[in-house]
Formats: C-alpha cells, structure tokens, sequence
C-alpha cells in the first residue's frame, strides 16, 4: 500500500494528520500494537519536525508485508550539524513552540529509538529528507 | 471504568460528547508532547494543560481513553472540534494534577 501527504508549513490544523492516517492503515491492516505505537512515534516526530522546522514538504509512505517505510522530506533549512541534533535535549526550537510542548529535543532521538533503519539527508539550505524503515514481524 | 463514570464521580466537566464510552485503564500527566507520545499508553487518561489543536492528534496516536485539562483551564473551541470529530474525549477539571492524580489513583484501584 503506497500513502502521500502534503504537510502543509501554514497549517497547524493539519500536523499529525500524516501520522495518524498512516497509524489507522497499519492497525487496520492487522500490525501488531507495539509495531503500530514505534510507527506512529517516529512518522509523528519527523513529520512535526518537517512543519516547524522545516516550513512543510511531503511524506510517502510504503506498506509492505514485512516493512513500513516512510519518507518525510522538506524544503526548509536543512540541519546544519546533524551528529548534535541527534542529541537528546538539543533544540533549536523558539520560546514560543516550546510553550507549546515542542521542543523537547527527544524527536530524532525517539525517531533513532523506535526505527530498524535510518538514513536522514541533510545539508543547510537544502532541506531535510528522513528514511525510516520499521520492520514488521 | 468508562470516561463518563470518571467525569461523573469527580465532578469534571465533558468538553466533548465524544469518546465517553471509552475505557480508562491508567493515567499519564506530562506537557512535553514528545514525551508524552512515547509514555502515554492505550486507555490511559493523559493530563495536560495543553490545549491547542495538536494535542488531539497526540491522544488519536498514543490511544489515549480521554484528555483531562487541569486547574479549569478553558479549551479552544477549534480544539473541541477537531476532538468531535476524531472521536477523543476532552474532560475539564478544577482540580490540579497532583490531586487529579491521586484521586484517579484511588477510583482506579
Ligand atoms: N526537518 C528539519 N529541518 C531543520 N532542522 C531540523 C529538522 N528536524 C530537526 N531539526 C533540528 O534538529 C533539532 C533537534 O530535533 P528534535 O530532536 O526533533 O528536537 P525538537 O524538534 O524538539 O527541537 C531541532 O531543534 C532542529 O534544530
Ligand atoms: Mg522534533
């Protein structure tokens, strides 16, 4: 099953609508709980990363009977030194997110913790392309 | 127990009509929502005094029973909406999240 999203940068209404479509399709198709729950950590963590600081961009999402990939790819300002923002704490996030509830600095970390493979594309300027590859058992 | 009895025998207020039937099983206070996502597990009452849009995305991923906004704290109606539609229980308390802990805990067990 192949799933595309537009995540939009100007629509706040819309953040996590990526994530949670992927999370019905997985429980639907009969994935085991704690598979669905790791998919759904790492799709909503780089989706949410992809709209605040990446400005929006769009996911693909491939379901296959053995593995979930999902790509979520942005044309924002890319991660200029990506060995720290993979830290746990790290954030660049503004006062103003953070009151939010963003901005933990858990997202690529969490990401890293619940994914098989991970493959994130980055330079300043260019954007930012996370691979996830969750395998499914 | 059900969202409804929990709304009923602490005198919380329903936000939404959704989601009442729902089932509470534990409880999860935290307003970091990377946090949250992966600490908050199925059937848990999740506290926070987070009230914008996303946080119903949130509950819709972790398969939280309800939302409980603490201290009287007013919910967007936007918030309230999205929440109507999604089928995710919104329930407002006076009380804080130490006391609405405690007496969970103790309706719970
Ligand atoms: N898609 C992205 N585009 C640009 N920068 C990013 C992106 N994703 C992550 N970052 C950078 O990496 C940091 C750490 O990300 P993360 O661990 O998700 O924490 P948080 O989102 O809470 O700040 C961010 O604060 C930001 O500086
Ligand atoms: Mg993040």
């Amino acid at each position: 099953m192949k799933l595309d999203f537009v995540i939009d940068g100007n629509n706040f209404d819309m953040a996590g609508e990526a994530s949670s479509s992927v999370k019905r399709s997985l429980a639907k198709l009969g994935v085991s709980p704690p598979v669905v729950k790791r998919a759904a950590i790492a799709m909503y963590e780089a989706e949410i990363n992809a709209f605040i600081h990446g400005g929006g961009g769009e996911a693909h999402v491939e379901i296959e009977s053995d593995r979930v990939e999902m790509v979520i790819r942005d044309f924002g300002k890319g991660i200029a030194d990506l060995s720290l923002a993979m830290q746990e704490g790290w954030s660049t996030a503004s006062e103003q997110v953070r009151k939010m509830g963003f901005g933990a600095g858990m997202g690529l970390p969490n990401i890293k913790k619940n994914t098989d493979e991970l493959d994130i594309t980055t330079a300043p300027g260019e954007g930012t392309e996370v691979k996830m590859v969750i395998y499914i058992k | 127990m059900k969202v409804k009895e929990m709304v009923k025998n602490l005198d919380m207020e329903a936000l939404t009509d959704a989601g009442m039937e729902n089932e509470v099983t534990g409880v999860y206070a935290c307003d970091l929502l990377s946090r949250v996502m992966s600490g908050c597990q199925e059937g848990d009452a999740w506290i926070t005094v987070q009230t914008h849009l996303n946080v119903i995305a949130v509950a819709e991923l972790d398969d939280a029973a309800c939302i409980i906004v603490p201290e009287g704290i007013a919910a967007p109606a936007d918030t309230l909406e999205k929440a109507e539609e999604t089928g995710i229980a919104v329930v407002s308390s006076q009380l804080g999240t130490y006391e609405l802990c405690w007496r969970l805990h103790e309706l719970l067990s």
